[in-house]
């Protein structure tokens, strides 16, 4: 909302800085974005008359003019077209500072001599000046202004640029603006009071209106003027328009904008030869009916679409656009003002579903008071009269189905001081809500009063709303800090925190980096990514996509993880390693998604030598397998890992990974086809966790477990087994023995001596007792039972 | 110490200081290590000697022994490394060689911003807590104040999710905001609660260097018997005393958002400026941090809490702004684009 300063000081007498009430205002919760300032650089212009015009002598194209610039005579050399003599025109004197017409550039005027001749200052454009991009021909004032006067002094102008929040229509008009800067300055505005004198048969008996959807249409009144002469408004009126930010086009429909923009009342005006039958119903639209707004777009509407309509049909979008059926032309000679209240959801809805958002349809949906309506049909009437002729007819139409009496709200002094933490007295909360304009009656004790908020302020209707105004009017400076000091209330650790970040901290040590990824993706990506012909799980769908690549809600962390090392690949050599931890979304039967936590990493290693001493590591199934073995370690979780058949890896070299007969997720090497879908160009190594399932693994009780007192045996094994038996297959024999606390794998190696089809498995174990320290003997007997044991359930044979 | 091997001692090492080639190195070794060295003559000659002498000659040959060694081997590695660049006298590494690299990840600069404001959040006794991203409307939007067809809606654009509405005829969205959480912690506990919720939250913006339609926000709520609104003003300036610094001024102004009342917008001072206005603040001095307000009694009463009794306060922060201002980041689109050279550099 755009609010030229010189238009709020029509209704505040005293004097103000603009700097200091656009501070207040935005304080004060309807934020000033901008100031504009027409006018601020005009100095050494002034309104200036146009005695003589001749031609230059030595340019066919170039004229010498002289202009009265009050106190002096001076000859300017001027190319504009349009210059005569006997016109008031913006006259620069030699040193002011003016935008050049051609480069755009500020400079300050120099005496300059233009084919021979010296002109002694310029004869302004609207673009010098700043005021548009018309650079045609020179600003032609009106006869009416006063020779010699700052052109600054006479239509320069200070334009505040607000942001009006969603629940003040009022601030979308100029009195409404008025009113909350007179409060906050502490002074009383004077608004008068608008009326007009009809005459002639009365209005009832021209035009016939009726509401037939009550329920949506709150008010309707409306006037008529009839001999009117529709022509260019006046210059001050032009003005107001253009510096509030509209366009002037002719003296009924700029004065429709003015009051609108005054009381924030959006009224129509139809010709009134072309409403048929004189009569205007108001109602719902007739299902898939065509219809043509002012704009020239034609529109659909549907059954639940507020309609203004004549005998024949529609004529208006009800608070939204009018129609170009009805459009006043520059023929018109009769009018139908309409002056009408709406229900805020219908214009909304009306207008969201069309696409379609206007001036009036703001104003309307953010619950514009019906009170104004008849109070802005009167000022509206009555400049329409004095401004295009015409006879207004006797008296108004006024129907009101939904006007209901301003109400009264409650409020409790002390809650005010209550709910603020401040200690206003009495007298200041009734002063500051009396500034606002409401009229405050005493209640049943001294600490209740009522507060009767004004007509235009809808907004406010419950105590707290009140209170609000109190604290925004005396300034929420006035209300002191306080640190909470309440108890803290009882709380309920969530261990899931703790466990994502700790999952976090220890994957940066390990040199992941972390991805923050989109929650939306395509089906065609999941496909790829999960190697899925069909999708397992169908993902929830978006109604209206922004993208293709954003259509659907991710049911797996992959298609980010592959798509971001395919993408940091083209800038990195060497070792990638990322990971995610975030919800994915997996649809539920009649519920909100189930959205469990995933943690999501993966791997690659191009082999650079990375370091002078250092030669590069070659990165595999096992490098990620030790990864997710130091990941659940750190939280406390030894898994079990087993064959697994993903189709997005690779098969054989993948593994699920488990706990307690729970699926905790999987790891293993990306499947060829996977990688050649996302364009990765080498192998790499993925896994996946559900955090959700794991946190309660994690949270188990840890015991003591006392450090040995006794000296550990050592004792080095190699087996030779047949290729099938694996590893888990011999730990499994080895738990049995609750000496051997300890056991590593530290070889593997196949070829001679050892025969086709079998490997050597090289195992360190360390035997340990409780009890006593063990003898070689002891150690001995219990190798022997295992060795047997190996022998005779995995054929393993000592190699010695 | 014998009196054989003390001598020896300091003789080898003064002809190993001298040492400077590996020819040199292998005479060493042969003359003190070697099958004719002093000290083997020494280990050899041990069954001579009385029981108690012998048990402590042999430990100190012994251990003289395993210095030698250890001072040869420290030796030839000085040798390789004077072979492989060393300049000076070959005997101190260049120090200047790059280490062997560790190499650390990088936590997303937003997950760092949210663990720095839960942190302050939880030592001022919020609990944090967690919801769902995809919501019903009843959540994101009734329960909050912000009934169907109501403006403030349009400045919340939403994503709706093609899904049948629930039993109660709840229609499913991707949450506009973090405040549904508000309405669900109510409905589960009783005050008094303070609590912080940091999440995604998601509009359907058009995307540009400074809009984006995933976000993420983090939402406080505090309600108890005789809460105020200079609890709520206390509290934040705390917060922005402890994550801006206390060098940086606040101010609170009113503002508009259905589900508090009276509304509030917290700004700090622009760093950049210190408050005299310039481009990144937009002339005004000040950056927009937050929204807060004392909780809507509607609200109250959607979460079952008796508005007579309780009242609370509520705010709500855009996270993404905090690490564009503090790293001057010139596109909020390089949180979510995944890239390395960017990610690498928090
Ligand atoms: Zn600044």
């Amino acid at each position: 909302m755009k609010v030229p300063v010189s238009w709020l000081r029509e209704y505040i007498k005293e004097p103000f800085d603009s700097d200091d009430v656009a501070r207040r205002l935005t304080m004060a919760g309807t934020e000033v974005a901008g100031i504009e300032r027409i006018g601020s650089s005009w100095e050494g212009v002034s309104v200036g008359l146009v005695l003589e015009v001749k031609p230059h002598p030595n340019a066919d194209r170039l004229r010498l003019v002289t202009v009265d610039a009050g106190s002096s005579r001076n000859e300017v050399v001027c190319g504009a077209p349009n210059v005569a003599a006997g016109q008031k025109i913006a006259y620069a004197r030699i040193g002011a500072c003016l935008i050049d017409g051609h480069t755009g550039q500020t400079a300050v005027l120099k005496p300059a001599k233009i084919r021979g001749v010296v002109s002694e200052g310029m004869v302004c454009s609207e673009k010098e000046l700043g005021l548009s991009d018309d650079h045609e021909g020179i600003l032609v004032l009106p006869e009416s202004a006063p020779l010699g006067m700052p052109l600054s002094d006479y239509m320069g102008e200070t334009v505040f640029d607000l942001e009006v929040t969603p629940n003040r229509p009022d601030m979308l008009s100029i009195l409404g603006v008025a009113c909350e800067t007179a409060a906050l300055l502490g002074v009383s505005p004077v608004i008068p009071e608008p009326e007009f004198c009809g005459g002639g048969e009365a209005i009832e008996r021209l035009v016939d209106v009726s509401i037939e959807a009550p329920d949506l249409c709150l008010r309707y009144s409306a006037s008529l003027v009839r001999g009117i002469v529709i022509k260019e408004s006046p210059d001050w009126l032009k003005n107001r328009l253009v510096n509030a930010g509209m366009r002037p086009i002719n003296n009924v429909v700029d004065v429709t904008n003015y009051v609108m923009l005054e009381y924030g009342q959006p009224l129509h005006a139809f010709d009134f030869n072309n409403v048929e039958e004189h009569r205007i119903v108001v109602r719902r639209a007739e299902e898939g009916c065509p219809f043509i707004t002012l704009d020239g777009v034609e529109r659909k509407l549907s059954s639940d679409m507020l309609m203004i309509c004549d005998g024949k049909g529609p004529v208006a979008i009800a608070g939204v656009m009018g129609g170009e059926n009805s459009e006043v032309t520059p023929e018109t000679t009769e009018v139908l003002l309409e002056s009408a209240s709406f229900l805020p959801a219908s214009v909304h809805f009306t207008g969201s579903r069309l696409g379609l958002t206007s001036a009036a349809s703001q104003r309307f949906e953010r619950g514009l008071s019906p009170h104004l309506a008849l109070k802005a049909l009167k000022r509206a009437t009555s400049l329409i009269v004095e401004l295009a002729g015409g006879t207004p007819a006797k008296g108004v139409i006024d129907e009101k189905p939904g006007l209901k009496p301003l109400i009264s709200v409650p409020v409790r002094l002390s809650r005010v001081n209550h709910l603020l933490g401040a200690s206003y007295t009495r007298e200041e909360i009734v002063s500051t809500l009396e500034l606002l304009g409401c009229e405050i009656t005493p209640g049943s004790s001294q600490d209740d009063i009522f507060v009767k908020p004004p007509y235009w302020r809808s907004d406010i209707n419950l105590e707290q709303d009140v209170i609000e105004e109190v604290a925004r009017i005396r300034g929420y400076d006035t209300i002191p800090l306080n640190m909470l000091d309440k108890a803290i209330p009882n709380q309920t650790p969530n261990p899931m925190l703790g466990l994502k970040r700790q999952m976090r901290q220890t994957l940066i040590g390990l040199g992941f980096n972390e991805l923050q990824s989109w929650a939306m993706t395509s089906t065609a990506m999941l496909k790829k990514a999960l190697n899925q012909p069909e999708l397992s799980i169908s993902p929830l769908q978006l109604k209206k996509p922004m993208t293709v690549e954003q259509e659907c809600l991710r049911t797996s962390l992959r298609p980010a993880l592959v798509s971001s090392l395919a993408s940091n690949r083209r800038f990195e050599e060497g070792a990638i390693r990322l990971f995610e931890l975030g919800a994915v979304y997996l649809p539920r039967e009649g519920d909100l998604p189930d959205e469990p936590q995933m943690l999501g990493g993966i791997i690659t290693s191009s082999c650079i030598k990375q370091h002078w001493n250092m030669q590069p590591e070659k990165v595999d199934f096992f490098t990620l397998k030790g990864i997710v073995e130091a990941l659940l370690g750190s939280v406390g979780v030894k898994a079990e890992y087993l064959p697994s058949a993903d189709g997005g890896l690779k098969p054989g070299v993948q593994a699920a990974i488990l706990i307690d007969g729970n699926r905790l997720g999987v790891l293993g090497e990306l499947h060829p086809d996977v990688c050649r879908a996302v364009e990765i160009e080498e192998s790499a190594f993925l896994f996946e966790l559900n955090i959700t399932t794991l946190l309660p693994f994690t949270l188990a009780e840890k015991s003591y477990c006392p450090v040995p007192k006794y000296p550990a045996v050592l004792r080095d094994i190699a087996l030779v087994v047949e290729n099938s038996v694996t590893h888990a297959q011999i730990m499994d024999i080895l738990a049995g023995y609750p000496l051997v606390v300890d056991s590593k794998l530290f070889d593997i190696y196949a070829g001679k001596p050892v025969p086709d089809g079998y490997k050597s498995m090289a195992y360190r174990l360390t035997f340990l007792s409780e009890k006593k320290t063990l003898t070689d003997d002891a150690v001995d007997k219990v190798l022997g039972q295992i060795l047997s044991r190996l022998e005779k359930q995995l054929g393993a044979v000592l190699r010695r | 110490m014998n009196q054989q091997l003390d001598p020896l001692k300091t003789e080898a090492l003064a002809a190993l200081d001298a040492v400077t080639n590996r020819e040199q190195l292998d005479s060493w070794r042969v003359k003190y290590l070697g099958k004719k060295s002093a000290i083997l003559a020494v280990l050899k000659s041990l069954g001579s000697l009385p029981v108690e002498e012998r048990k402590v000659v042999g430990a100190q040959a012994n251990q003289l022994k395993n210095a030698f060694e250890g001072l040869l081997k420290e030796k030839e590695a000085c040798l390789a490394g004077s072979a492989s660049g060393q300049q000076s006298s070959g005997v101190l590494p260049d120090i200047t060689l790059p280490g062997k690299p560790v190499n650390l990840g990088h936590i997303h600069p937003i997950t760092r911003v949210m663990y720095e404001l839960g942190e302050i959040f939880t030592s001022m006794g919020f609990e944090i807590v967690e919801g769902p991203e995809v919501e019903w409307d009843y959540y994101n939007f009734e329960a909050l104040n912000i009934p169907k067809e109501h403006p403030a809606r349009d400045s919340m654009q939403t994503f709706w999710v093609d899904a049948p509405p629930s039993e109660k005829g709840w229609e499913m969205l991707l949450r506009t905001h973090t405040s549904p959480m508000q309405i669900r912690v109510m409905e589960k506990q009783k005050p008094p609660l303070r609590i912080v919720v940091p999440g995604r939250v998601f509009r359907y913006e058009a995307t540009d260097a400074t809009h984006i339609h995933m976000f993420h926000q983090i939402e406080g709520l505090a309600i108890d018997k005789g809460i105020t609104m200079a609890d709520l003003k206390g509290s934040l300036y705390e917060f922005s005393r402890r994550f801006f610094g206390p060098d940086r001024r606040v101010r609170f102004r009113c503002d508009f958002f259905p589900f508090v009342e009276p509304g509030v917008e917290m700004a700090v001072e622009c760093a950049i400026c210190r408050g005299s206005g310039c481009r990144l603040c937009g002339q005004s001095g000040w950056i927009e941090i937050l929204g807060a307000g004392m909780v809507h009694p509607r609200v109250l009463e959607a979460g079952g809490i008796d508005p007579e009794e309780y009242s609370g306060f509520a705010f709500g922060m855009g996270i993404e702004r905090i690490p564009l201002l503090r790293y001057g980041i010139d596109d909020i689109r390089l949180f979510y684009s995944n890239d390395l050279r960017f990610l690498r550099q928090f």
